[in-house]
């Protein structure tokens, strides 16, 4: 049977952790369709339809599936999900809203954060922050899984051509209403997409130390930001550039750790990263055990020579 | 108003697990165990609403072996009137989770539910959404922000890229990040008092859920291990082995 991917969009263009979860989903069946949930999301549809790999997008749209809530959301899941064999929703925030909700109704068991298709019903997921791997057997008829976008490649934007079929949309259920969102507008890539990441830590001591220091940086090397949890904390930076466990997995070609010790918790998030970079003036930081390169120095005079040498 | 607090008993978050030289699992024999750090959060912001005059009785739930019973002492101990341990020896996956909290939902007719948003150990993030989904109730997750005003609450989510602030209609089943509060310290007395709490035992079939595990675990192995690298003695080597060796920038 087929497999069904749930995209995440802006309803004008499709995430990028999305073609991830084709990649996943080609791994778990030959035919995938991709489902567009959304309201005026007929481009995002359209894009959908040219990720190669993708033979059918079906494409919901109503005023109560514009902002992603999780019970009109997952009723749309719901409304198409007895023809598959396997759903799939990118691990990010709005995918593990959703995917439980379908899940549970269908009275079937989540593998969350899959890392690896091994067979039809049997995957790869880290437990204990990523201290250890399980290997999963999925005895339900449909398998709802949350796939950790780092583990797979992400499938070709464009190139494909498959049919969009338009869904009756489900009715909004009422329970939850959108009131607003603050989110943040940068010119910089997504954190959980890009391909260098400078990430700060509380040796920065001061928000206003930490944007100083890593902003040309972070310029310099068309990175985006992120954080560990105490400088998150400590309020030097934003909640959503938090990278570990329980924040973002990244794992860019480049991670610059920047006066980050390496709890666990925080390893848990990059340690997957191509090649690790690490400026710490303790020799015995927990950061330098993962890092490829480490520096050994104050960062208030390393930063500053790395940008001028760069 | 009645809050529903559901609390896990996982390895302290402290503790680096080990793998089983066996692949049957992680090695939880004599190490540190404690209330899920999310669960503590949520314990924490019913105290919270309960002091504000918001809430008037807290429960606080845990499905799970014996030692269970030592989580909900210490949820007691932070604030909560009473405890009900839904007693389990076999493993309890986040379904068997959501239905047991379900039946007791609907016995206990709870106006908001908090719970953490995931449990460190198995790192599912399910429970709260399956919970909502099988009681028939709005969610919100990840929440960083809970009023609770005319039967509404609106709650302001973390969310990718920032914030986003939704109204519930109550009852409603929120989830907890790391955000939300500072869980207080537990105070000698209030652990005394903890002890003289009432904490129900019940076992699954009580509540007519049937708790069979729909994942099988094959194996658990070590993560692949990064190869440790070199310590650079300056900038200069640095930006060079990232040009000419690395190959990034």
């Amino acid at each position: 049977m087929s497999a069904l991917v749930f995209a995440e969009h802006d309803n004008l263009s499709i995430k990028g952790a999305t073609l991830n979860t084709v990649t996943a989903a080609l791994a778990c069946s030959g035919e995938v369709h991709v489902l567009v949930a959304g309201h005026e999301a007929a481009a995002a549809a359209a894009a959908a339809a040219q990720i190669v790999g993708v033979s059918k997008v079906l494409h919901a749209d109503a005023p109560g599936l514009n902002h992603g809530l999780a019970e009109t959301t997952a009723a749309q899941v719901l409304a198409v999900a007895s023809g598959y064999s396997h759903i799939l929703f990118p691990a990010t925030a709005s995918g593990k809203n959703i995917a439980p909700r379908v899940a549970a109704l269908l009275d079937v068991a989540q593998i969350s954060d899959a890392t690896k298709v091994i067979s039809g019903d049997t995957f790869e997921r880290p437990i204990y922050a990523g201290n250890a791997i399980a290997t999963v057997l999925s005895t339900d008829a449909i398998k709802v899984i949350t796939v950790r976008t780092t583990g797979f490649d992400a499938a070709a934007a464009a190139g494909g051509n498959a049919v969009v079929e338009v869904l009756a949309a489900a009715a909004d259920t009422g329970g939850s209403t959108f009131i607003g969102s603050e989110i943040a507008k940068s010119d910089r890539p997504e954190l959980t997409a890009a391909k260098v990441i400078v990430s700060g830590g509380r040796a920065l001591g001061s928000s206003e130390k930490f944007n100083e220091v890593l902003l040309p940086l972070a310029d310099k090397l068309g990175a985006a930001l992120g954080a560990s949890r105490a400088a998150v904390d400590a309020g030097y930076a934003p909640n959503d550039w938090q990278v570990g466990q329980t924040g973002k997995i990244v794992a860019p070609q480049l991670y610059v750790a920047i006066g980050i010790s390496g709890a666990i918790q925080h390893l848990a998030g990059m340690k997957d990263s191509k090649v690790i970079v690490a400026i710490n003036k303790d020799a015995e930081a927990p950061i330098f055990s993962v890092a490829d390169y480490g520096l050994e120095a104050d960062l208030f005079t390393a930063v500053p020579e790395l940008i001028e040498k760069l | 108003m009645k809050v529903l607090v559901p609390v896990k008993r996982v390895v302290d978050y402290n503790v680096k697990v080990r793998v089983k030289s066996d692949g049957t699992g992680v090695d939880i024999a004599n190490v540190k165990m404690s209330m899920n750090p999310f669960d503590e959060i949520a314990v924490e912001e019913a105290v919270r609403l309960k002091e504000k005059g918001v809430v008037t009785e807290i429960v606080a739930v845990s499905c799970g072996v014996t030692q269970c019973q030592e989580t909900l002492r210490t949820a007691m101990a932070i604030g909560a009137d009473r405890a009900i341990l839904v007693e389990c020896a076999d493993e309890l996956q986040p379904l068997a989770v959501a239905k047991l909290l379900n039946a007791l939902v609907t016995k206990e007719q709870p106006g908001l539910i908090i719970l953490g948003k995931q449990a460190i150990d198995d790192d599912c993030n399910q429970t709260g959404q399956m919970l909502a989904a099988l009681a028939g109730l709005p969610q919100a997750t990840y929440a960083s922000k809970i009023e609770i005003s005319d039967g509404q609450a609106t709650i302001t989510r973390e969310v990718d890229g920032g914030m986003e602030t939704l109204k519930l209609k109550l009852p409603a089943v929120v989830t907890t990040d790391l955000r939300l509060n500072e869980p207080r310290y537990v105070t000698l007395p209030n652990i005394m008092k903890a002890k003289k709490k009432p904490l129900e035992v019940l076992k699954p079939a009580d509540l007519g859920v049937d708790v069979a595990p729909r994942i099988k675990t094959l194996k658990v192995s070590e993560p692949p291990k990064r190869g440790a690298g070199i310590k650079v003695p300056d900038v200069a080597t640095l930006v060079a082995k990232l040009k000419n060796e690395a190959k990034v920038i």
